[in-house]
């Protein structure tokens, strides 16, 4: 990219000759490469190299603690989709990010309306919304691990006390608690932060566009319907694709607070990635292998969506 | 697009470190591959010339582990540093460390995953070097067993924990039972348990880590081994845990699961905090780690100990804790032999482990001074000598690993309908056999 940049020097002296001419030239494509040069190492270093180093894992026998015992292609895939939890995990990770998404950008999309408009309280209820995001994800995990334990925790003895549930409340100890209560707990995460990305886009709406549209009667729904939301529709889709890679990827919540239990019914792939390279079975090779398909689908994923949105903006 | 590169950056970049150092890894297990692991060329008292020394071990052993460095680190040259990892990313971090050859002079291992990491080449052979010394066949049998491949050994006990019941002896004066008296049946062990629990409030009779296979292991193999049955055959390829004795002894579990004396969180008990509500007195009875009471006597003054008994009697203990040897990337064997041979000698069994009220690794030392003093330490080293250390290579993959096979069959059979043991036995005897 840098490269095509210099080789077509926008202002051309008019008396050059061309020797001097091809060492501007030069002297450009070096200066773009010295501008390009630590990024490009960045990505090859943290990324291509990496990537290509998974690559070459996932082909070949490679357990934990013995290194590369040579090429074994493409069995670690055959291993990878034929283990006992894969499809479960798929089918899991799937519904997670369902369930995620719709509540973070429907419940985002709903504070920030509410934020938005200034009132005395707006301040603080900003505030509290937003004081969540600034706790790491696996701290908060730790907070809820120790608010939902049937030992110490405080949740179910409030719950019993306002009459709410009739003996104690096992929150991780069924398989629907279990997605649940990690629900509520990115929820409670991350709401904040997908209210700051929809109100900054909610802010980039001019005021003439939403005056415009009442003056032609439109009620408040209308208003929504028709101007706030298709003007919104970039901030939308960054919330989406935020979300639901996030969510696809999503580990910490579920090591910490659930370990894929009970049961195993809430293991995530990422989860199963690492069960697989470092719980038992110590195989470096397949979990590569799962990696890179986990690659693939994130790759595709987020193509679609960009893409789907890009339509939508071009109709 | 961004979005998507940054996150799949993320998921390998946690494989890069194992990646590159696996690469390296390759060529040395190549030069290995006929001749076994490196001999270490070690002599009985090893050499102590003031080298620095690093050893790696797992936090359950903390106390243990720092109280034995201090008193080395107090009388010897060499200077051991001691590096305590949280149980969880223990093997994550060995296995991080062995592919890029960079593993720390001296390391403990899980004694059920010993044998998995001696056929992996990560230890140093010490056969030799063991057959020199005073004491070696008062060792403990089963630690040695687990570190020996073809032959040559490779690990010594580092710090020995057993499994045993302890009981709260005021919850049992309260409950109307003989605090003097700990369960000798499971049948009683559940009577108690559930006498335990009529007394109410905050307390229940007995408490386990239900969904915790290393908890498991350690508590309920016993337990099986007391009904005169195995959990596996001689060569850890086949799982047994179908025949009788297990069964009742899921029979008894499932009983004090469905009658309410099993403490809250039992099933979600991942592990983390399975010693806990014992520990703060709101448990009647239940299999614990012996290395924890030191601990249990200061949170609740004098527990009881009994030996883990079956459904008919008879007692048996789980051999666990750690094992520890030299890494196959130390430079410094000799050194690093000086701190295991020192390990062995009386003054750290008896003055450190024994002192702190910890098993002793060499049956010659049970009785000390320290066990004389306290009848109930005697009794957890004669049990200890009495124990045993199952041992199979894919150990963990098929009982500690979470969702493990061995976990959905306890799960099932206590929490769950029950009757499936057949199938699930034929799943954990798939995962040894491979």
């Amino acid at each position: 990219m840098p490269a095509n940049l210099s080789v077509r020097p926008s202002v051309r002296p008019v008396r050059t000759t061309r020797p001097a001419l091809a060492a501007v030239a030069r002297r450009r494509a070096l200066h773009g490469w010295a501008y390009a040069a630590p990024t490009a190492v960045l990505v090859i270093g943290l990324f291509v190299i990496p990537v290509l180093l998974v690559g070459q894992m996932s082909l070949s026998d490679w357990p934990l603690l013995s290194g590369n015992q040579g090429v074994n292609a493409p069995q670690n895939y055959l291993d990878a989709v034929g283990h006992r939890y894969f499809w479960d995990s798929v089918v899991f990770t799937v519904k997670y990010t369902v369930i995620a998404t719709v509540l973070l950008i429907g419940l985002g999309l709903g504070f920030a309306l509410l934020v938005q408009e200034s009132s005395r309280w707006t301040a603080v209820l900003r505030t509290s919304i937003l004081v969540p995001s600034a706790l790491g994800l696996a701290s908060a995990s730790l907070l809820f691990y120790a608010l939902y334990s049937p030992q110490v925790g405080p949740l179910s003895p409030v719950l019993q006390t306002l009459g709410l549930a009739d003996g104690p409340v096992t929150f991780l100890g069924t398989p629907d608690s279990a997605l649940w209560s990690t629900v509520f707990l990115v929820v409670w995460r991350f709401a904040g932060f997908y209210m700051l990305l929809l109100m900054v886009g909610l802010q980039g709406i001019p005021h003439e566009v939403l005056e415009a549209a009442r003056m032609d009667g439109a009620n408040r729904w209308q208003t929504f319907v028709s101007v706030t939301l298709p003007l919104l529709r970039p901030s939308l889709a960054l919330c989406t694709v935020l979300c639901v890679t996030g969510s696809l990827l999503a580990f910490d919540q579920f090591y910490i607070l659930t370990k894929g239990g009970p049961d195993n019914s809430t293991l995530t792939v990422v989860q199963l990635i690492y069960n697989v390279a470092f719980q038992g079975q110590n195989d470096l090779g397949v979990a590569a292998a799962l990696s890179i398909v986990v690659l693939v689908v994130l790759v595709v994923v987020n193509v679609a969506q960009l893409r789907a949105m890009r339509t939508g903006r071009e109709d | 697009m961004a979005t998507h590169r940054r996150a799949s950056a993320r998921l390998v970049a946690s494989f890069l470190a194992a990646g590159l150092a696996s690469t390296a890894l390759a060529a040395c297990s190549a030069s290995d591959a006929n001749g076994g692991t490196q001999e270490a060329e070690v002599t009985a008292e090893g050499v102590d010339d003031g080298t620095e020394l690093t050893l790696w071990t797992r936090a359950p052993l903390e106390q243990q582990a720092n109280l034995l460095v201090e008193a080395y680190n107090a009388s010897h040259e060499n200077q051991v540093e001691l590096t305590v990892v949280p149980n969880d990313d223990y093997v994550a971090k060995v296995g991080a460390a062995a592919g890029s050859d960079s593993l720390p002079d001296l390391f403990a291992a899980d004694i059920v995953y010993v044998p998995n990491w001696v056929q992996q080449g990560l230890f140093a052979d010490v056969t030799d070097a063991v057959g020199e010394l005073d004491h070696a066949d008062q060792i403990n049998k089963g630690h040695l067993e687990g570190g020996t491949l073809d032959g040559r050994q490779h690990v010594l006990p580092f710090v020995l924990d057993v499994s045993v019941m302890f009981y709260n002896k005021d919850l049992y004066e309260q409950a109307g039972l003989d605090p003097e008296q700990g369960p000798t049946t499971l049948a009683e062990f559940s009577d108690h348990a559930k006498a335990v629990d009529g007394l109410g409030g905050d307390v229940s009779g007995t408490y386990f880590g239900g969904n915790c296979g290393g908890c498991l292991v350690f508590t309920w193999f016993p337990q099986v081994w007391a009904g005169g049955e195995d959990v596996m055959n001689a060569e850890g390829t086949e799982s047994l845990l179908a025949g009788d004795a297990a069964q009742e002894v899921y029979g008894v579990w499932q009983d004090l699961v469905q009658s309410g004396a099993v403490g809250e969180g039992s099933k979600e008990e991942t592990g983390a905090t399975w010693t806990g509500p014992f520990l703060e007195g709101e448990v009647g009875v239940m299999p614990f780690p012996a290395t924890m009471l030191a601990t249990a006597d200061e949170a609740l003054g004098e527990v009881g100990v009994a030996p883990i008994p079956g459904p008919d009697g008879g007692a048996s203990t789980f051999v666990g804790g750690d094992g520890i040897g030299i890494s196959k990337d130390s430079e410094q064997a000799d050194q690093a032999w000086n701190f295991m041979s020192w390990l062995m000698s009386e003054e750290a069994q008896v003055e450190v482990l024994a002192k702190n009220g910890d098993v002793v690794s060499r049956g010659d030392l049970a009785e000390n001074e320290y066990s004389a003093k306290d009848p109930r330490v005697l009794a957890v080293n004669e049990i200890a000598s009495e124990g045993r250390t199952p041992l199979a290579i894919n150990f963990q993959q098929a009982f500690n690993a979470p969702g493990s096979p061995w976990v959905t069959m306890v799960r099932n059979e206590v929490f769950g309908e029950g009757g499936a043991v057949e199938t699930d036995n034929e799943e954990i005897t798939a995962v040894l056999a491979q």
